[in-house]
């Protein structure tokens, strides 16, 4: 989808006086759907939707050696896939838009009617709308997305590489010899803009919600190492999230910084910064898109994520604390 | 008998089903709203999401457009978690690609292709849990995102597996479980209103005796799986429809 002068204009303007385009100021993040335990047989899993991006986390966990230098730690592995939704921005790249049509906005009113009907928690940051103007991601083109998928991948790795942000240590089982691989695979369905802050905290969640299997005794053999687990589901170790990172992207557009932005606004930015926040430290940032910053407005960008990071963070664990509720999870509700 | 048995002697399966029936069925249509059309779909544990765009303009090179119809693109991917042991890669293996290449041979069997020269429809599929029965689940799925998308199509087109229990007794919609001990699996997708089969496809063997038997029993299945996804259509239609006030006016009148 590409935007006129005109509407680029209008986003700015926007911006400018703070209040943009959906009803927003520029610290506002849009409404969030968040639900655990979506993916059964995973050992944690979460799934996100913020306004239109859909992120869906599973996480599995394997037996495997520990790296030779790091005989203490477990380790952890990151893999995105954003095919389902990224040739879709593709397409409709090429696509005119045709959203002005009656029908298909009354269409597009009603599911989000019936989005709204079955919000569970909405992050209370905010009372935003959900954006509208949903397709199209320039950044999605090429072979599947696959650039996109590894740079949010070598993002998180770096983001969690810390081991102030998460404690891989609790992964060891034995020193040297064997340890639990944590494989968080995130799966895109659907791109409306500010995947990496969904994405981040969508693995958060995800690894909040992990059982570890506890183990109960290891026999040594030779160079054999067998271990027996636990069979007893609820018992198992939880692991420790209280510092993993959470992303925020801020984004530059005309002379002020906004976060969460959706599609269009992305399209207008000049550049954009990806804060990881963990605890009130940052663990990586990450300067995104085509455009250069000046020094002072990168401080800036980084005091604004800091800011926000920490905000979103308080909210995601207020979230968390109440217990979430039972019954059908998933995409029918 | 070491193996255990299919199907017990009081007639019920592992899962505790009967031979006739289903697992479970649940879908919905319109989950996403970025594609044209897209559906969720759980036949039993096995999940299935599906994304349908266009018909736009075809994509990439020109000379693959058709001047008479319309060309059909399916992808079909599992999620790297989506089945017990982690997958390397979500797609390109030959499995994969077998499942695209059989998914598309059965969605061109019913949409209106002549209806839209030079165009393409794109028609992705994504599996989230793998639970036996993936084809049919991906049939039924693509079907009612086309459905979601507005494109024309003859009929519904419905999948189903069967297969022969104790080498007598014909059982539908194969679980993960059964497939795994052994038994044969006939898989069909079929166009339910008209009886006519689009595509047929077997692994190991039975008896030539049999196969009239069990394919009638998949045809069944994908006659009562039609109803389910008509039941659902009809909802969603009603949903949408009362959102656009066509079920007031109608009231009026």
């Amino acid at each position: 989808m590409g935007l006129s002068e005109a509407e680029k204009t209008y986003v700015l303007h926007g911006v400018e006086e703070n209040l943009r385009v959906d009803g927003r100021d520029r610290e506002e993040y849009r409404p969030m759907e968040l639900e655990t335990d979506v993916v059964s047989h995973a050992f944690g899993s979460a799934r996100l939707r913020l306004a239109n991006t859909d992120v869906l986390v599973a996480v599995k966990i394997e037996v495997d050696a520990p790296f030779p230098e790091r005989p203490y730690e477990g380790k952890l592995e990151f893999f995105v896939d954003c095919s389902f939704s990224s040739m879709i921005t593709w397409v409709l790249n090429k696509m005119k838009p045709q959203m002005a049509s009656s029908p298909m906005n009354s269409h597009m009113a009603s599911k989000k009617m019936l989005a709204k009907e079955r919000t569970i928690k909405m992050i209370s940051m905010d009372i935003g709308l959900p954006s509208s103007s949903a397709n199209a991601t320039p950044n999605f083109e090429g072979r599947g997305g696959e650039v996109l998928a590894a740079e949010i991948s070598n993002c998180l790795s770096s983001a969690y590489c810390s081991s102030l942000s998460f404690d891989l240590t609790k992964l060891c089982i034995l020193q040297g010899k064997k340890c639990w691989k944590l494989y968080v695979d995130i799966l895109i369905l659907e791109c409306g803009g500010n995947l990496f802050d969904a994405i981040s905290i969508a693995v958060k969640v995800a690894l909040r919600n992990t059982q570890v299997p506890r183990v109960k005794c290891i026999d040594m053999d030779g160079n054999n190492v067998e271990i027996s687990v636990c069979h007893d589901m609820f018992d198992c170790q939880r692991l420790n999230v209280e510092n993993a990172p959470v992303m925020v992207t801020v984004c530059k557009i005309g002379d002020k910084c906004i976060v969460d932005p959706d599609v269009a606004e992305e399209q207008c930015s000049v550049g954009s910064v990806v804060v990881a926040v963990s605890g009130n430290r940052f663990s990586t940032v990450l300067q995104t898109g085509m455009g250069s910053l000046h020094p002072l407005t990168l401080v800036d960008c980084l005091k604004m994520g800091h800011k926000v990071g920490q905000k979103l963070d308080e909210a995601v664990k207020e979230v968390l604390k109440e217990s979430l509720r039972g019954g059908d999870v998933g995409f029918i509700k | 008998m070491s193996k255990k048995e299919l199907l017990s002697k009081i007639g019920l399966r592992l899962d505790g089903r009967r031979a006739h029936e289903l697992r479970r069925i649940r879908c919905k249509l319109g989950v996403f709203t970025e594609p044209d059309g897209s559906a969720y779909m759980e036949q039993g544990l096995t999940k299935v999401l599906a994304a349908v765009y266009g018909p736009h303009q075809v994509r990439g090179s020109k000379s693959k457009a058709h001047h008479d119809n319309c060309l059909i693109n399916c992808q079909f991917s599992m999620a790297v978690f989506s089945t017990t042991d982690r997958k390397k890669r979500p797609r390109g293996d030959r499995k994969s690609t077998e499942l695209s290449m059989h998914l598309q041979q059965a969605l061109e069997s019913v949409i209106k292709t002549e209806l839209y020269p030079w165009s393409q429809i794109d028609v992705y599929v994504e599996v989230l849990h793998a639970d036996g029965g993936i084809y049919p689940t991906c049939v039924n799925a693509a079907t009612l995102a086309l459905i979601d998308a507005g494109i024309p199509i003859k009929e519904y087109v419905c999948a189903c597996t069967a297969s022969l229990a104790n080498n007598d007794v014909p059982m539908v919609d194969i679980s993960h479980q059964e497939e795994v001990m052994g038994g044969p699996t006939l898989t069909i997708a079929a166009l339910p209103m008209s009886g006519k089969i689009v595509l047929m496809e077997m692994s190991q063997r039975f008896h030539l005796d049999h196969l009239d038997k069990v394919m009638n029993k998949a045809l069944q299945g994908c006659k009562d799986i039609r109803q389910i996804l008509d039941a659902a259509v009809r909802l969603h239609v009603r949903d949408i429809g009362s959102a656009t006030g066509w079920a007031l006016t109608s009231y009026n009148e």
